[in-house]
C-alpha cells in the first residue's frame, strides 16, 4: 500500500465521477489535438503542394476556386481558356516556366489530370513501378490511387465525366496504366495523371457521339489515337483547342507584379496567387478555427471545475479518512500528495484518452472523407506539441488540487474524529 | 514509567477550562477512565495521543513531553508508538480490510505483526478482502481493534468502545482489546463512561472535569 495506490483506490471507488471528469477533460483536450494535427500539416502540406508555383491562369471566375481547382486538385475548375492564348502568354519573358493542365475528369473520385512531364519534375515525383505515359490513354496513378483502387500496371480501367464520383463513364476508350508514382506525400498521390492529348480525345469522342454537330469533329482519327504525345510544353494540334489552366513560374519577382495585372486586364482570362489565395482561405477559416480552440478551452475550463468539485465533495466525504490517516501515522504532507496525486492521475488520464481520442477523430476525418484533402493527412503522426496538451491539462489538475490539497492540509483530526 | 501526565489543563472555546488528574502507567498496565459526558475525557484521550496540545502540564511517553516534538515528528510518532480505536471505527472504504491495516504499516514504514495472523485471532480472517462496506457492526470494530494493534505500538487508546454494545459484546470486546495489548505488551487505556468496565481493570480514575 503506498500514496499512489491508495488514490487510484480513492479514483476507482467514484468511477463515474472519475469517468464523466475524466471524459470532458478528454474532449477538450481531443479538440486541442484534433486541431494542433490539421493545424502543422495542412499548412505544412498547403505550402508543399504549391512549391514552385507563382501564379495559376485559368477561365475568368473565383480566384480560390482556380487555385483549389488547380494546385490541390479539390474543387471544379473555373472553365476552359483557350491554348492559343496561354501559349502567347508562355512566351512572355517575365514567365520562366510554365505547365498546362486539362482537367474535367475523374475515375472513382480521384482526379484525371492531363499534362506533361514538367508537373511530375516540379514535384520530383520518381516512377516506383512501370515507365510515364507515351500515347494517348496512357495514365501513371498517384501511390494512394493505386493503394486504394488495387490498379496495378497495365490494367485498363474507364474515367467518369466530372471531377465527383458518379458523372457518366466514358467507357468509349479505356485508360491503360503505365506506372505507378511512389509515396509524394503530396497531391500527385491522389491524381490520375495523363497526357492533355488524352483528355483532349476522350471529349472529342464524347462530342462526335453526343451531337454530331459540334465543332465538326465527327471524322474519326485513329492515327492520332497512335502519335506520341508532348512531353513537355504545349501539345501539338492542328486546329484550335482548350486547356484548363497552366501553373506559372516566374523569371524575377518584377513578374509578381506586372504579370497578374497584365493577365487579368488585358486577356479573357484570369491569374491567382496561391499564397495570396491561401492567406485568403486561412482567413476564412480562421473563424472557425478559433471558434473550435474557444470550445475546447471552455470545455478545459468546465473539466477543470468539475474536477475541483469531485475532489472538494469528496474531501467533505473523506474528512474522517483523512484524519484516521493521520491518526496512523500520515503527516499533514503526505495528505497533501494524496490530494494532488488524485488529482494528476485524474488529469493524466484525461489527458492521455484526449491526445487519443483526437488521434481517433482525426483518423475517422480522413477516412469518412477519403478524396478529399484532409485524406492526405496522418493521424498517427506525434508531435511534440502534444507533450504540451498533457502538461497543460496535469497544470489543470494541479490548479484544481490547491484549494482541497490546503483543506486537507488543515484538518484538525481531533476535532473530526472524537466529536460524537 | 510508560506515560506520566502531569497538571494537564485545557479550555476549549467559551467553556471553563477542564483540568485533569495526574495518570501514571507502567507498560502492560490497563487503566479506565471514567467521566460523564461533557466530563473532558474525550479531551484527556487527545491530549494523551498528542493530538490536541495542553494549555499547561505535560504528557510524558517514555520520559519525553510529547508537546516537545515537532508535528511531523509526532505524527509519525503516534502512528508508530500509539494504536488509537475509536468510537466509531472510520475505516477507510474505498479499500479493502487488509489493505486498511497495510497502511498504517506504510505510513510508519513498520513491518509490525503478521495482518493475516492478527486478523484470525480476531475472528474476522474470512473478510480480508472484503470491502470495509461488507462489514457488519461488530465486524468494523474489529478492524479498527485489529488497525490499532499492527504497529505493535507502546500504548493503546480506546475511546469509548463499548458504549453501544449489549452487555456480553461489551465485555467480549474488553477482553479482547486486554489480551492483544498484554500479547504485545502495550499499556491500554480506555475512555468510557460505561460503568460496567470497572469491574474488568484493578485500576480506573474519574475524571469530573473541574
Amino acid at each position: 500500500m503506498n500514496l499512489i495506490k491508495l488514490s487510484w483506490k480513492y479514483l476507482t471507488f467514484r468511477p463515474l465521477s472519475t469517468g464523466l471528469n475524466a471524459l470532458l477533460l478528454a474532449l477538450g483536450l481531443a479538440i486541442m489535438t484534433v486541431l494542433l494535427l490539421i493545424q502543422d500539416q495542412f499548412e505544412k502540406k498547403m505550402t508543399q503542394d504549391a512549391a514552385g508555383i507563382d501564379l495559376v491562369v485559368g477561365a475568368k471566375g473565383s480566384p480560390l476556386q482556380l487555385i483549389l481547382s488547380s494546385i490541390y486538385h479539390v474543387d471544379f475548375p473555373t472553365g476552359n481558356i483557350p491554348m492559343e492564348e496561354a501559349e502567347k502568354l508562355a512566351k512572355n519573358r517575365l514567365v520562366k516556366g510554365v505547365i498546362p493542365l486539362a482537367l474535367g475528369d475523374n475515375f472513382k473520385g480521384f482526379h484525371i489530370v492531363g499534362t506533361n512531364y514538367d508537373y511530375l519534375k516540379s514535384y520530383k515525383a520518381t516512377v516506383s513501378n512501370g515507365i510515364l505515359w507515351e500515347k494517348p490513354f496512357e495514365v501513371v496513378l498517384g501511390n494512394e490511387v493505386a493503394v486504394q483502387t488495387g490498379l496495378k500496371v497495365d490494367d485498363v480501367f474507364a474515367g467518369s465525366h466530372g471531377i465527383s464520383v458518379g458523372g457518366h463513364e466514358h467507357d468509349q476508350y479505356d485508360f491503360k496504366v503505365k506506372g505507378i508514382l511512389e509515396q509524394q506525400g503530396n497531391v500527385l498521390d491522389r491524381l490520375v495523371m495523363t497526357s492533355i492529348e488524352s483528355v483532349w480525345l476522350t471529349h472529342d469522342e464524347q462530342g462526335s457521339l453526343d451531337s454530331t454537330a459540334m465543332n465538326g469533329l465527327s471524322s474519326h482519327d485513329h492515327e492520332a489515337f497512335q502519335r506520341p504525345v508532348a512531353q513537355t510544353g504545349f501539345p501539338h494540334s492542328d486546329r484550335p483547342r482548350e486547356i484548363t489552366s497552366l501553373l506559372i513560374s516566374y523569371r524575377s519577382p518584377m513578374a509578381a507584379i506586372q504579370l497578374p495585372r497584365m493577365i487579368n486586364s488585358r486577356t479573357v482570362m484570369q491569374a491567382a496567387s496561391p499564397a495570396f489565395e491561401m492567406v485568403r482561405l486561412f482567413e476564412l477559416l480562421g473563424v472557425g478555427v478559433s471558434l473550435l480552440r474557444g470550445l475546447a478551452f471552455v470545455l478545459l475550463g468546465i473539466s477543470g471545475i468539475g474536477i475541483f468539485i469531485a475532489l472538494y465533495n469528496s474531501l467533505k466525504e473523506r474528512k474522517y479518512d483523512l484524519a484516521i490517516l493521520r491518526a496512523i501515522g500520515a503527516t499533514r504532507f503526505q495528505l497533501v500528495i494524496l490530494i494532488f496525486l488524485e488529482g494528476l492521475s485524474l488529469t493524466l488520464i484525461g489527458a492521455l484518452l484526449g491526445v487519443g481520442f483526437g488521434h481517433v477523430f482525426l483518423q475517422v476525418l480522413i477516412s469518412s472523407n477519403e478524396q478529399s484533402v484532409v485524406s492526405g493527412i496522418q493521424a498517427w503522426v506525434f508531435l511534440p506539441e502534444e507533450l504540451w496538451i498533457i502538461a497543460y491539462a496535469l497544470v489543470v489538475g494541479l490548479v484544481a488540487s490547491l484549494i482541497p490539497a490546503w483543506t486537507a492540509y488543515k484538518t484538525s483530526i481531533a476535532l473530526q474524529l472524537t466529536r460524537a | 514509567m510508560l506515560l506520566h501526565t502531569s497538571k494537564l489543563k485545557f479550555t476549549h472555546p467559551d467553556q471553563p477550562t477542564l483540568s485533569f488528574p495526574d495518570i501514571k502507567l507502567d507498560s502492560k498496565e490497563a487503566i479506565v477512565i471514567l467521566g460523564q459526558s461533557g466530563s473532558g475525557k474525550t479531551t484527556l484521550l487527545n491530549l494523551l495521543a498528542g493530538l490536541m496540545t495542553p494549555q499547561s502540564g505535560e504528557v510524558l511517553f517514555d520520559g519525553i513531553d510529547l508537546a516537545t516534538r515537532s508535528p511531523q515528528r509526532l505524527d509519525q510518532f503516534r502512528g508508530s508508538e500509539i494504536g488509537i480505536v475509536f468510537q466509531k471505527p472510520h475505516l477507510i472504504s474505498a479499500i479493502s480490510v487488509i489493505e486498511n491495516l497495510e497502511l498504517a504499516n506504510y505510513f510508519t514504514k513498520k513491518q509490525g505483526q503478521n495482518l493475516m495472523v492478527l486478523l484470525t485471532e480476531l475472528g474476522i480472517a474470512h473478510k480480508a478482502n472484503a470491502s470495509v462496506l461488507t462489514l457488519s457492526e461488530g465486524e468494523a470494530q474489529r478492524v479498527s481493534i485489529a488497525r490499532s494493534l499492527v504497529n505493535n505500538p507502546k500504548l493503546i487508546l480506546a475511546d469509548e468502545p463499548t458504549s453501544s454494545l449489549d452487555d456480553e459484546h461489551a465485555s467480549a470486546v474488553v477482553e479482547l482489546l486486554k489480551s492483544q495489548a498484554e500479547k504485545i505488551g502495550a499499556a491500554l487505556v480506555i475512555v468510557t463512561h460505561d460503568q460496567r468496565l470497572k469491574v474488568h481493570f484493578s485500576k480506573f480514575i474519574e475524571v469530573s472535569g473541574t
